[in-house]
């Protein structure tokens, strides 16, 4: 249970006693994105350079091919390096390292704290918000390129290699941005103020996975120059190994991301587990915050196999060892199964969040409870357990363990009985209800229509005689579009729209909120409705020839992705409108919500409750006159909150 | 955040500005990237083959990537070499090819490409010397192979049994030893673009043999894009 | 998932009121029954005998039964869901009669909820019974079985063909006609087939769509497929792996004929390429290419990495 009661006064973390003022730096040797980005600019030519020192006189590494993996791996990884040193994520441990108290910097209310390390979960969120989006705009704006191409079917505007390139870049950025979507933003400022709690458990962590967060974006980036990566975001060996120096980008950049997921994924569990406040039984925590700590299982328990896996891959690039090269002793069986080990129950870090917001939104505009709660936790974590069991499916025609198919298949199957869990809660909470349209209800309500298809056609994909016609197919594609993007986007959609409010106290314009729903929503299934038709009749997954016939279908889906990139539009126009241009103060609790969210000020003070709230009750009890109240967030008597002195406020746990 | 609104005006133009000014630079700087194509279709007259020189070099010697493979084509109109793969030839039009082979030669990774198939009479000239078949472990093994998978045809070129191999292209036939390789075939019907390749493990330094140059448009990659005359 | 939502009553307010409830979950499942039975009929009579990959050979005839059964099953699914999430989101939306249900109703139906998760189960395990079923009789489902297969077809007269992928295009090798490679593929009518697939270099995937076969080709595995041809005509072979630059172009067709002409194309063939099969490495199940040349120096073993030695199925140089 929480225990973390203690009035503000009491240190907090590795705050000195407030007696004694906390040392700071003069503004000017303060670090922040800048310095990040000095340093890792001299990372990055330190290691080129080193590279260059180790490895260039060896006619294996550099001589025939022309090319330096060592050098580009070393200026990847020491670039990674002096982005962090330079941001200040690596000041504490180094401070220890050496015997020393770290220098904690002030609480700083300016807006300069969203360009620097900082521990306020809050920033934190705020931050890897805008990292989301800019991740998912340009991974975006490489679909808009992929769709161009496949305009014609053999007439290639963009060129074969350029696309190829651009498929995996865009694939391994979604992916990427997708993994760290909803946990990353909304799990990192809500958790701790819908349990209750004053901060995360590890503060400087949850801040690092951020930073290497945008390390990883800008890793990712780095391949387009270095010549792009032909594997795709799967990334088979040996094609791996053979690939030129863009792979090592994908490596490195996984390699970072993943190191940052498994971090979040650490403190998001142990936040929930330790910070709940008095009260906050295991019954009574939000369906939401019950999807974030199975989604954090997931981070830390199947991300390890990844940074592993990318690891060996960068040795065979650079030490030239043979993992996954079967004439060398290797296997590029070994590549697909670590890979997919991890993939698949990625494949459900990126759906358990969606339905933890459609869950938790549901009750507030349906004014009812959530249905059958139980249900809801049972299927999550029924999803995140069998999620590891089932990676053989991506591998039925590949030969390797054939007999195990039977098993596989069933496996497969199985979890579409928790996932069906999450309809019976869904649906069950709209039956009888007092439904309002409201923005994010929409986009709730579309995730269940979209992620519908998307399930249903994953059964179809774990039947082997089926996924004999349809694995790697355009079919394949559409299936895990519909499920990604239409599940876990409009759930994170949802969830912007409806929690805007609270983390800016302002209010996004309504009509314009709905024009984006419609247009995002015809739009997504006019994109990749046509994808199951065409991977039905045989288009193959990231080509760029296609047999003539399919020309139309192909077309119909371009034009539709172009204006499904045109909807983010409007989002962006009613964004920097309503919110940033001309802001609409929001009510303080514009949807009538019951969460405990809700019930601190706005915008939510730096400690987030004066007082550690005493929980009574689920905050679901909706149209109940009766209920307990969600719980008790009194304040103290006012002599008590006014002797307690300001100063104290201001230092980072 | 107190700014006024003409502020705050500013500076979101300012930034969506100038991230739509890197998209679109990064953008176009990406899809320039591409090599030129050479035209041999333009006022090409019905009934008339194209004449299409190539060469193939062992490494290119300059640039980015001076130790790459590659192969060149001579513009018809200025008769220049043009470090490029793509090719604009005519629709249903004999097209003879000529290259001019400067590269050391090496067993093939599958000897079925050795066959010469899909040209006109399913056969080859090499230095004037009539073929179908080059056995890649005798001789000077097989340099490069022109290959269009898609149409089926397939053309081995012999490699060079010199120590004195030209190593800066493009290379002059008056001075570095070199093969002769003659052959045609007859673009088809349907205008689209083609895929061309080398079928030798020739991209030394990557596994298989099969990385760098030899995954490369205008390398030992390119596309025949068959266009209407 | 929409069978199990009226399987049980509906669940009935708590809040008093005096007009009492229409009878929505009785209306739901009728109209839900009437329009499952009507769009399974349409799509079973209409599009079934259409559906991909058609009905070519034994393995495509089976994915395309198979096909059929999950949209069968899948469209009374979808459309419950579709049903239920239009009824509610139009009687259900504020402003309309009839009265929210509170109290313990609200928070969860036991009978309702262990209905959904046993019809879940069934329908879950039933397709899982049935895959198998599918799996395993007609012999792997045209899918790759890896080198030793278990499920095997139990025609006597096999012919095997051998598929060699490599960066970027398929050949083909028949050892029972003297293990010629050619790039065209063709298949005798009427006959079961056993698909070899291997590759010299990366994983590609061989697939033969109106055959129904898919089977990954992967570097020193012999990864067999079967099937048994019904129909003569044009197939196309693409690669689903994605192999590197040219993986969008590494396409072809095949050919399903007559025996007879099968015969004759495979000794006309056979004689034809009679010259370059001798140079040709044995026939074998998969190829070692070597790991100096034909690796093109990756590997720093001290050896040149030109040198005529081992290349394609240890063939000793013959200078």
């Amino acid at each position: 249970m929480a225990i973390d009661t203690t009035a503000p006064e009491a240190p907090l973390g590795a705050a000195p006693p407030p007696a004694a003022p906390a040392p700071h730096r003069p503004v000017w040797l303060q670090q922040n994105v800048l310095t990040a980005i000095v340093l890792a600019v001299a990372g990055f030519a330190l290691g080129h350079w080193a590279g260059n020192r180790i490895a260039g006189g060896y006619p294996n590494v550099a001589g025939a091919s022309g090319e330096n993996e060592v050098a580009i791996c070393l200026s990847l990884g020491l670039g990674v390096l002096g982005w962090l040193l330079g941001i200040g994520a690596l000041n504490y441990p180094i401070a220890k390292m050496f015997g020393r108290e770290a220098i904690q910097e002030p609480y700083n209310p300016s807006w300069t704290r969203f360009f620097k390390f900082s521990t306020d979960h809050k920033v934190v969120g705020v931050q890897y918000f805008f990292g989301v989006i800019t991740f998912f705009f340009t991974a975006g704006l490489l679909a808009m390129a992929i769709r161009t191409e496949l305009l014609y079917p053999t007439n290639h505007l963009i060129g074969p290699g350029t696309y190829i390139e651009i498929v995996g870049e865009h694939g391994t950025m979604m992916m990427m941005m997708a993994s760290s979507a909803v946990v990353g933003p909304l799990g990192n400022y809500l958790v701790p103020l819908m349990i209750g709690a004053r901060r995360t458990a590890f503060p400087r962590i949850e801040a690092t996975s951020f930073w290497l967060f945008t390390a990883g974006y800008l890793v990712i980036l780095t391949a387009l120059p270095f010549g792009g990566f032909p594997t795709g975001w799967t990334g088979y060996a040996p094609l791996q190994t053979q690939a030129s120096g863009g792979m090592d980008s994908y490596l490195v950049g996984f390699a970072v991301i993943g190191l940052g997921m498994i971090l979040a994924g650490f403190n998001l569990i142990a936040t929930i587990i330790h910070y709940r406040a008095p009260g906050m039984t295991w019954a009574r925590v939000p369906v939401f915050v019950w999807s974030i700590l199975a989604t954090s299982a997931l981070l830390a328990l199947a991300t390890p196999t990844l940074v592993t896996a990318g690891l060996f891959g960068i040795l065979d690039r650079t030490a030239q060892t043979a993992f996954y090269v079967n004439e060398r002793g290797g296997s590029s069986f070994l590549w697909e199964n670590l890979f997919w080990f991890f993939g698949h129950p990625e494949v459900y870090i990126m759906a358990l969040p969606g339905f933890g917001i459609v869950a938790e939104i549901l009750p507030v505009f349906t004014r009812k409870p959530v249905f059958a709660y139980r249900v809801a936790t049972a299927g999550m974590f029924g999803v995140a357990l069998l999620s590891f069991f089932v990676w053989q499916h991506h591998l039925f025609q590949s030969g390797i363990n054939p007999d195990m198919r039977p098993l596989y298949m069933l496996t497969t199957e199985l979890i579409s009985i928790p996932t069906g869990f999450i309809y019976l809660v869904t649906l069950g909470t709209l039956w009888r209800a007092r439904i309002r349209f409201e923005v994010p209800m929409l986009f709730a309500l579309g995730m269940l229509f979209n992620f519908l298809i998307g399930g249903v056609t994953g059964v179809f994909l774990s039947d082997v005689p089926v996924d004999v016609t349809v694995h790697g197919s355009f079919f394949v594609m559409a299936h895990f579009h519909y499920t990604i993007m239409g599940g876990l986007i409009f759930a994170l959609f949802a969830g912007i729209y409806y929690w805007t409010p609270k983390v800016t106290g302002r209010q996004f314009d309504q009509r314009l909120g709905k024009i984006h729903f419609w247009c995002m929503f015809v739009f997504f299934n006019c994109t990749f409705f046509p994808l199951f038709i065409l991977g039905l009749l045989g288009m193959p997954r990231r080509v760029f020839t296609y047999a003539a016939n399919l020309q139309f279908l192909n077309d119909f889906s371009s034009v539709s992705a172009y204006l499904l990139g045109t909807s983010f539009l409007i989002f962006v126009a009613n964004f920097i409108w309503t919110i940033v241009i001309e802001p609409r103060p929001a009510p303080a609790n514009p949807w009538g919500s019951l969460g405990l969210e809700w019930q601190t000020p706005t915008p939510v003070p730096y400690y987030n409750f004066e007082r550690i709230p005493v929980v009574m009750n689920d905050p679901y009890h909706y149209a109940e006159a009766d209920a307990d109240p969600v719980a008790d967030i009194s304040l103290p008597p006012p002599a008590v909150a006014m002797n307690r002195p300001p100063a104290a406020q201001a230092i980072e746990p | 955040m107190r700014m006024a609104r003409s502020t705050r005006i500013a500076l979101v133009a300012v930034v969506l500005g100038i991230a739509t000014g890197l998209i679109v630079f990064v953008g176009m700087a990406y899809v320039r990237t591409s090599p030129p194509t050479v035209d041999f279709a333009t006022g090409h007259r019905a009934g008339q083959a194209v004449n299409v020189h190539m060469q193939t070099v062992g490494t290119y010697g300059k640039g980015t990537h001076p130790t790459w493979v590659s192969y060149l084509i001579q513009d018809p109109k200025t008769g220049r070499w043009v470090h490029t793969t793509l090719l604009d030839v005519p629709a249903d039009t004999r097209v003879n090819f000529t290259i001019y082979q400067f590269d050391s030669g090496s067993p093939l990774r599958n000897q079925q490409v050795g066959l010469v198939q899909g040209t006109i009479g399913g056969k080859m000239s090499v230095n004037g010397k009539s073929l179908r078949l080059l056995n890649s472990y005798s001789n000077a093994g097989v340099a490069h192979t022109f290959s269009i998978p898609t149409l089926g045809v397939n053309v081995p070129l012999l490699g060079v049994s010199s120590p004195n191999l030209c190593g800066v292209a493009p290379c002059s036939t008056a001075r570095w030893p070199h093969n002769v390789v003659r052959f045609s075939f007859v673009t088809p019907k349907a205008v689209g673009q083609y895929a061309w390749q080398c079928f030798v493990p020739c991209g030394a330094g990557w596994l298989y043999g099969n990385g760098g140059p030899m995954q490369t448009i205008g390398y030992m990659d390119g596309l025949l894009k068959v266009v209407q005359a | 998932m929409a069978e199990t939502n009226g399987s049980s009553s509906p669940p009935t307010g708590t809040t008093g009121s005096g007009t009492p409830e229409p009878p929505h979950a009785k209306r739901m499942i009728t109209f839900w029954l009437i329009i499952s039975l009507v769009v399974d009929v349409l799509y079973y009579t209409l599009a079934g005998p259409h559906m991909p990959p058609g009905d070519m050979t034994s393995a495509a005839s089976g994915a395309q039964f198979d096909l059929n059964i999950l949209m069968i099953c899948a469209l009374p699914v979808i459309l419950g869901v579709w049903t239920y999430l239009g009824y509610a989101l139009y009687n259900f939306r504020e402003g309309r009669p009839g009265t929210l249900l509170t109290g313990p109703m609200a928070h969860g139906n036991f009978r309702l909820q262990v209905g959904w998760m046993v019809g879940t189960t069934v329908l879950v395990l039933g397709l899982f019974v049935f895959g198998t079923a599918e799996l395993i009789i007609p012999a792997g489902a045209g899918g790759g079985e890896g080198p030793d297969p278990i499920w095997t077809p139990t025609s006597h007269t096999v012919l095997p063909i051998q598929v060699i992928g490599q960066q970027w295009k398929w050949t083909y090798r028949y050892p029972t006609y003297g293990g010629f490679e050619t790039t065209s593929l063709v298949i005798p009518d009427n006959t079961t087939i056993a698909f070899h697939v291997t590759s010299l270099d990366v994983i590609h995937d061989f697939w033969a769509y109106q055959l129904g076969i898919k089977a990954d080709a992967n570097p020193q595995q012999d990864n067999v497929a079967f099937t048994t041809t019904h129909q003569l005509g044009q197939f196309t072979v693409r690669c689903d792996e994605l192999c590197g630059l040219w993986h969008g172009a590494m396409y072809g067709f095949g050919h399903v004929v007559t025996k007879a002409a099968f015969a004759a194309w495979a000794t006309r063939t056979e004689a034809q390429l009679a010259a370059n099969t001798k140079l040709l490495p044995p026939f074998q199940w998969t190829y070692v290419p070597d790991a100096n040349g034909a690796d093109g120096g990756y590997y720093p073993d001290n050896v040149d990495p030109y040198s005529k030695v081992e290349i394609y199925g240890a063939q000793k140089a013959k200078v």
